[in-house]
């Protein structure tokens, strides 16, 4: 597997003016001739399509939602990013990249974060020319708030709804495209496969949701914008219909799966109710700037918060890192709250929550400033929990958010099959092993807007247009294998619903491949997966028919590739034999239970190539060097 | 909590569809409405029936696709509410639910209570967007915004698309919709240049897509979970008005010439 990164020569500041230079230009006359294919309407997928559409290339876009504004960015709350030092605060391009690097715990590469610091600043002003209602101070200007791993306020916010409003320009600048005939667009279409013709990426087999038909479409180049695989975990913050299936295909025909175990789960969600839990949501890390984060100090403590004087509360976060404290970063603060609830300190029903406490901030700035910051999150938080924010402390508690492993990529975004492009979550590139608070916003945006614009047309440039023959046997095998393996679900007709083995994987991959991760749990996931894979295979029942609007089946479809995806992440976790961000290994802790990375051994990506169904899939490495950064110990102390 | 739930079944969009009961046993006060539909549905499921058909996705409120006509109202009962954030202590034991798809001639069922509201995004496609190409934008501070002007376009700009305001207006207008998007953009200096055509040419849209008038009876901004102002639908009309009258003078000056 070849896993040149193809990292430009020079030095870091220049590397990306640099290689935009050097990068091959399609002739804008000849842009309309070439047609490119984009999975996925998110912040990634709508800005590239729209982007790429501006440029003149034929654009089909594909979401498996009714319309593209639903896609999952969407529900992004707190912020977004740039080094914009609007505040005068001390930020700049390379204070954001350092951040990042050392928010990500040095598994990243610096030449990619060093880009994507310097492009941040063009987001914010390509957002605001879309008519993105950011925030704004009384003076017109844009406000900004704090986030965690960061001592600068360099976060853009629309209230509580900054991924809304994001998501809402791209997709505006999508449709204005679909309008002028640029992009064709095809909602309630879902990926099922790659086609690879001659070693290249030329196309996708769609199921139509509505009709159930399978249709192929073909192009130049295919891009993939289809978000991350943290419903891996069956209960995540992310929307009940995001999967990995399409990135799963891409990896059964080459593409090389990178990290697979760097999955974050992010501190603060409400806690799960109960066994009908289908969902978990999500309250923005930017509440942790004014709640202060705290449990009882005695185990067993059954008193309503009211009741506990301040002297029997422990702020674990302040007391622990009391630079950073309540923001330290989401890694380190998921471990803390996990840790104080397995010694029985966790506060509401089942001990599963510590609690985020608005008094002091509500005491200081009045209940209207809070109102004005977060209104829209504590209505939220009351619609599910019933309890009022403002009297109470909400509840929280981890869930899985966000996955930095992906599709393996290169500095252009391209992935170990030419012409297959990567965008967004669902590459590896820019987070190493954990993403910081309003880090994924810009990313999407990034990679949409003013990355693979570029790039791509590199890749077209230097590459001979051959149309694909009619009825090639790549395209006639790809739908073929599509259609069996819709048959072969239909044809089971066992005991048991898609949603019982998904709900059985995810406790399975939370308990043992979750927040705390150890060889003997991994190596049991690794023998029950398979037991489970093979169970699902002749025990599901699938509703329906193929040719109709059938939900039961694409969910049906989606579980089988999680059940494949999460023995990966398990193999994946097992072999890391290091703690680093989010992958957090028991056996390699600090004394004081802080993550032990081991550079020597692990600074490198950790990329798998599929070898076949009953194989184990092989491991490659990219190794990571870091110039302008020195490899330290990260410390929020 | 048990319930009875008469759910409206349609296999495909020339079906004619019919109200079928099902009993809801166990049903937890914690559970949101759409968990309980699952819980109904993986019962379904084992007893070798179509589960009931629905958009969802964020279960969070926020991302538009769910939403269902519950005992009349779209979304249920609670204010401001999606039907993904609706949660069963809502309703009492005993109580009998009736859930209908959307309906409205512009959203046409395609399969229980799934409709296709395409005809929104077309809405948008016809004028709802700022005209400014990536990589064309200049410094985001380098036009200060009135915070007021700001925070309103914001109210507008909530809107999640669901079409609820539609479902909810005896005439199945759009015009919540289409005037939260209108003022959302009209109201920012950036959307300026072309908020005459923007209100002209999405009017029109939303014409030629089926959805019929405002006639004030302000159903839409009691249904919508965003809580969002009729007052907007008089900021459309005004800006549409507007761009009528100015109509006539942009052709007259297109036909002197021009820049060249």
């Amino acid at each position: 597997m070849n896993l040149d990164a193809k990292i430009p020569s020079g030095p870091l500041v220049e590397k990306w003016s640099r290689h935009q230079f050097e990068l091959k230009l399609v002739n804008p006359a000849n842009k309309r001739k070439y047609s490119v294919i984009m999975v996925g309407s998110g912040l990634a997928g709508a800005g590239g399509a729209a982007s790429l559409a501006e440029l003149g290339y034929e654009v089909k876009c594909f979401c498996y939602q009714d319309s593209p504004r639903r896609a999952h960015s969407i529900a992004a709350q707190g912020g977004i990013n740039a080094a914009k030092n609007y505040h005068n605060d001390g930020d700049s391009v390379f204070r954001l990249f350092y951040d990042t690097v050392k928010g990500g715990d040095f598994r990243s590469r610096e030449a990619n974060v060093h880009r994507l610091a310097e492009v941040s600043v063009n987001i914010i002003d390509q957002c605001a020319a879309l008519g993105v209602p950011f925030a704004r101070e009384y003076g017109g200007l844009l406000d900004n708030r704090s986030f965690g791993g960061a001592q600068v306020s360099r976060t853009f916010y629309a209230r509580g709804q900054t991924g809304q409003q994001l998501l809402l320009g791209a997709y505006q600048a999508l449709e204005r495209q679909i309008g002028l005939g640029k992009v064709q667009m095809f909602p309630r279409h879902e990926m099922q496969e790659l086609v690879v013709v001659d070693g290249r990426a030329r196309g996708i087999v769609v199921r139509d949701l509505v009709s159930g038909e399978i249709e192929t479409h073909l192009a130049d180049a295919v891009c993939l914008a289809t978000g991350g695989y943290g419903n891996v975990f069956y209960l995540s913050t992310n929307a009940k219909g995001c999967n990995t299936t399409a990135i799963w295909r891409a990896y059964r025909q080459g593409a090389g799966f990178a990290n697979p175990c760097f999955t974050q789960i992010h501190p603060t969600c409400i806690p799960v109710t109960g066994e009908h839990q289908s969902k978990l949501t999500l309250m923005s890390e930017s509440l942790r700037n004014d709640g202060r984060i705290w449990v009882p100090k005695r185990a067993g403590d059954t008193r309503s918060p009211a009741e506990i004087p301040e002297d029997e509360r422990d702020y674990y976060l302040e007391r622990k890192y009391p630079s950073y404290g309540n923001l330290a970063p989401r890694d380190i603060s998921s471990r803390a709250a996990k840790q104080v609830c397995d010694e029985g300190r966790g506060v509401g029903p089942g001990g599963q929550g510590v609690y985020l406490d608005f008094a002091e901030a509500i005491g200081r700035l009045g209940e209207d400033a809070i109102r004005e910051k977060y209104g829209n999150l504590f209505e939220m938080y009351e619609r599910i929990t019933a309890e009022d924010p403002y009297q109470v402390p909400m509840r929280i508690y981890p869930a899985s958010h966000y996955t930095m492993g992906g599709l393996w990529v290169d500095y252009n975004l391209m992935s170990t099959i030419p012409g297959l492009f990567v965008l967004g979550e669902a590459n590896f590139s820019d987070h190493g092993a954990n993403r910081l608070g309003a880090s994924a916003l810009m990313q999407g945006l990034a990679d949409g807007y003013f990355i693979l614009p570029y790039t791509i047309g590199d890749y077209l440039a230097s590459t001979p247009r051959t149309p694909v023959p009619e009825g090639h046997a790549a395209v006639r095998a790809a739908e073929a294998s599509v259609r069996e393996r819709t048959a072969r679900l239909l044809a089971i007709q066992g005991k048991r619903t898609p949603t019982s083995f998904y709900r059985e994987l995810g406790r399975l991959l939370w308990e043992d491949c979750g927040m705390e991760r150890n060889r003997a749990g991994l190596e049991r996931a690794l023998g029950r997966i398979p037991e489970l894979r093979d169970e699902f295979w002749h025990d599901v029942t699938v509703t329906g028919e193929a040719g109709e609007l059938n939900q039961s089946l694409e969910l049906a479809g989606r579980v089988a590739d999680f059940l494949e995806l999460g023995e990966l992440l398990c193999r994946d976790a097992l072999t890391r034999e290091e703690s680093c961000g989010g992958h957090f290994r028991e056996e390699y802790q600090t004394e004081d239970g802080e993550a032990k990375r081991n550079d020597e051994r692990f600074c490198h990506v950790a990329v798998w190539e599929y070898a076949g169904d009953d194989r184990t899939p092989l491991r490659h490495e990219e190794p990571l060097s870091y110039d302008a950064v020195h490899l330290a110990t990260r410390s929020y102390k | 909590m048990r319930l009875v739930l008469h759910v409206w079944r349609q296999k495909g969009r020339d079906d004619a569809g019919r109200f079928v009961t099902y009993p809801a046993a166990d049903v937890s006060p914690d559970m949101s409405f759409l968990e309980m539909l699952d819980v109904v549905n993986e019962e379904l499921i084992l007893k070798g029936e179509d589960p009931i058909a629905f958009d969802h996705d964020c279960r969070e409120g926020i991302c538009g696709a769910c939403g269902m006509v519950i005992n009349g109202r779209p979304h249920g009962p609670r204010d401001r509410t999606t039907t993904c954030q609706l949660h069963m202590r809502s309703f009492r034991d005993g109580d009998e639910l009736w859930i209908e798809p959307w309906r409205a001639r512009a959203f046409p069922v395609l399969r229980d209570l799934v409709v296709d509201r395409s005809a929104l995004d077309r809405i948008i496609a016809a004028g709802g967007f700022i005209s400014a190409p990536i990589g064309s934008a200049p410094d985001a501070n380098a036009i200060p915004i009135r915070k007021e002007s700001a925070d309103l376009s914001m109210d507008a700009a909530q809107c999640i698309g669901c079409g609820a305001c539609v479902a909810a207006c005896p005439n199945a207008s759009a015009m919540l919709f289409t005037a939260a998007k209108i003022s959302h953009l009209g109201l920012l200096p950036q959307g300026q240049p072309e908020r005459n055509e923007r209100a002209r040419t999405m009017v029109a849209r939303m014409d030629a897509e089926g959805f019929g008038s405002c006639t004030n009876h302000e159903e839409c901004e009691a249904a919508c979970p965003k809580g969002i102002s009729v007052a907007f639908i008089a900021r459309m009309n005004a800006d549409f008005v507007r761009a009528r009258l100015t109509e006539g003078r942009r052709v007259a000056r297109a036909g002197e010439g021009g820049s060249g």
